[in-house]
């Protein structure tokens, strides 16, 4: 995976905001490929990086929710094999299920 | 006790027994005379005592223990890091309904507790503490008493005893930070999470009362003596609520790695009267009673018999009681504590809820089951807190665990085991919700 490179820097996700949402469900029609609406019209959105091509369909459905709940942000990069300094770890202190 | 005992000068407590040295056998408080003659004072007037404990805490391999199990060490450093002076926020709400641990601590042991919030706020060089506890549970006057005992020791740390009118997701980090800030007692959608902003926008230390008890002790007696028992990955010693078919009911304190027989033993349960044991409390897992008996206290060892340790709870069956009946309660109660704020939290949580109570009355329509499996898959993971993933987990263990029952129920209809009084207990209707708009009440300093 040589995947370094300007490429890499232009992957990103889309995040909805659970709180902001209101279910409005018009991201899905905007960006299909990545969320798909739950029974109750909830967005269920997939943690499959996109290219610059979909990003672009993604900024629209940011720009199109009702409730400025959807987000974008840059999609974690991808391990390097050969790191050329240890990596800074990512994990943050959670508070989950109890 | 005139004279200023020397610091860390008292032996260290040996044995399994360290948080519960600090209680009493005749139920009174222990007094912070007898809790000095006992642990002796903080080593708090060390130069650099911040880096020093926070060093000492990791190095002890401390993990929260108010349910995600997080190491300790690793959360303060993040939090001694920022660039203003941070807060510490200690919760001491217990929302678990079937844990007594922080209050037992609060109640009987509250100079450890009150050091172990002192130790915490000088490791990562905070001024301000607030401790956290229920609205209703009287802990606050009694913690305040506390505090006015301790005037003369001269600490550096102004500590705000508060008393929160959430309910069960009230008691959630983000929801916490919010209240103290003036809010509504609602979780917060994350990032930045509590130890990047919290109180007043600073980085905060949410921590347990069980985790700061801890902390009060490995800062006198060190992270060697903390990780001298228990096992290697989380050692020490953890407090475990034990309830439901009891002979004696209550905390136990058990070294990490103990078989969880033992616990059960040790508060009377007779295994071979029981169908399973709720682990982990009402966000965890039903277990079936075999693996539940080998199962080694820890978190490591709760998730090799697929469940979590979460707060500690431990609740035995009755293996005449209906495991259903239970859970199908449980999830309605949970259901109504949701925040409303998420749509799959307010909308999923009742949907599977009514179908856990249909099946458990043996009035589950032929679609129920596959509709259930759908939400159990497709709520969690989607809302601001984790409230509807440990909710869906605590589901789905019952449809596992119970699984020969959910059958039987479907073609026989609901077992006696319906009709006996309830096991495990739900709060009240009215403080299960949090209350927007709620004012503040703070206990006087
Ligand atoms: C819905 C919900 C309820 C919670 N209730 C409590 C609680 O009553 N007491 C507690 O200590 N932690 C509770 N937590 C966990 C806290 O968010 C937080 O992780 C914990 O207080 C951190 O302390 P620790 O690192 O010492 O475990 C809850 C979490 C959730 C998602
Ligand atoms: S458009 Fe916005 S409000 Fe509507 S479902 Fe999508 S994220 Fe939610
Ligand atoms: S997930 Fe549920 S309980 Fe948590 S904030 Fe959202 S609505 Fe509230």
């Amino acid at each position: 995976m040589s995947l370094i490179g300007a490429a890499v820097g232009h992957r990103t996700l889309v995040r909805v905001d659970p709180i902001r949402c209101d279910g409005h469900g018009l991201c899905a029609g905007l960006l299909p490929e990545r969320i798909r609406l739950d029974e109750w019209g909830y967005p269920i959105i997939s943690s499959e990086p996109m290219d610059a091509d979909l990003d672009a369909h993604a900024r629209r459905a940011v720009a199109a929710c009702p409730a400025l709940a959807l987000s974008r942000q840059p999609a974690p990069l991808p391990a390097p094999r050969t790191p050329a300094r240890p990596p800074t770890p990512r994990s943050r202190p959670t508070g989950g299920p109890r | 006790m005139t004279a200023a005992p020397l610091v860390g000068s008292r032996t260290a407590p040996s044995g399994t027994q360290r948080l519960l040295a600090a209680v009493r056998d005749d139920g009174q408080p222990m007094s912070l005379a007898e809790h000095l003659a006992r642990f002796g004072r903080l080593p708090t007037n060390r130069r650099g005592a911040g880096s020093w404990l926070v060093e000492e805490v990791d190095q002890a391999g401390l993990r929260g223990r108010g349910g995600a199990g997080f190491p300790t060490g690793r959360k303060m450093r993040t939090v001694a890091a920022a660039r203003r002076r941070p807060v510490v926020l200690v919760n001491g709400s217990e929302g678990e309904p079937a844990s007594q641990k922080d209050a037992l601590l609060m109640q009987q042991a509250p100079h450890l507790v009150l050091d172990g919030v002192v130790a915490a706020a000088l490791a990562v060089g905070a001024t301000r503490a607030y401790l956290v506890v229920h609205e209703g549970t009287n802990l606050d006057g009694h913690l305040d008493r506390a505090l006015t005992e301790r005037a003369g020791l001269d600490e550096r740390v102004e500590i705000v005893v508060a008393a929160s009118a959430g309910g069960y997701v009230g008691s959630e980090e983000s929801a916490l930070v919010s209240w103290v800030n003036g809010a509504a007692a609602l979780p917060a959608a994350t990032p930045p999470r509590p130890f990047e902003r919290g109180v007043d926008g600073r980085a905060t230390l949410v921590v347990n009362v069980e985790t700061v008890a801890h902390i009060a002790l490995i800062a006198r007696y060190g992270a060697a003596w903390f990780a001298e028992i228990g096992e290697e990955q989380e050692p020490g010693t953890v407090l475990l609520t034990v309830s439901g078919a009891a002979a004696h009911p209550g905390v136990v304190e058990a070294a990490t790695g103990t078989r969880l027989a033992q616990v059960l033993a040790v508060a009377g349960v007779d295994p071979d009267r029981c169908s399973a044991i709720l682990v982990g409390g009402y966000f965890g897992s039903w277990v079936p009673i075999d693996a539940a008996l080998r199962m080694p206290v820890s978190q490591a060892g709760a998730v090799s018999v697929g469940a979590g340790l979460g707060a500690g709870v431990v609740v035995a069956l009755d293996e005449r009681a209906c495991g259903l009946a239970e859970t199908a309660r449980v999830m309605a109660f949970l259901a109504r504590s949701g925040a409303g704020q998420c749509g799959p939290c307010p909308y999923g949580l009742p949907a599977i809820a009514g179908a856990v109570t249909a099946i458990a009355h043996g009035t589950a329509r032929a679609r129920a089951h596959g509709d259930l499996e759908r939400w159990l898959r497709v709520v969690p993971g989607r809302g601001a807190c984790r409230h509807p993933d440990g909710a869906v987990r605590f589901a789905a263990s019952a449809l596992t665990t119970f699984a020969a029952d959910v059958a039987h129920h479907a073609t026989h209809g609901p077992c006696s085991g319906a009709h006996l009084p309830a096991v495990l207990p739900i709060p009240d209707r009215r403080s299960t919700g949090p209350r927007p708009g709620e004012p503040a009440t703070w206990g006087s300093r």
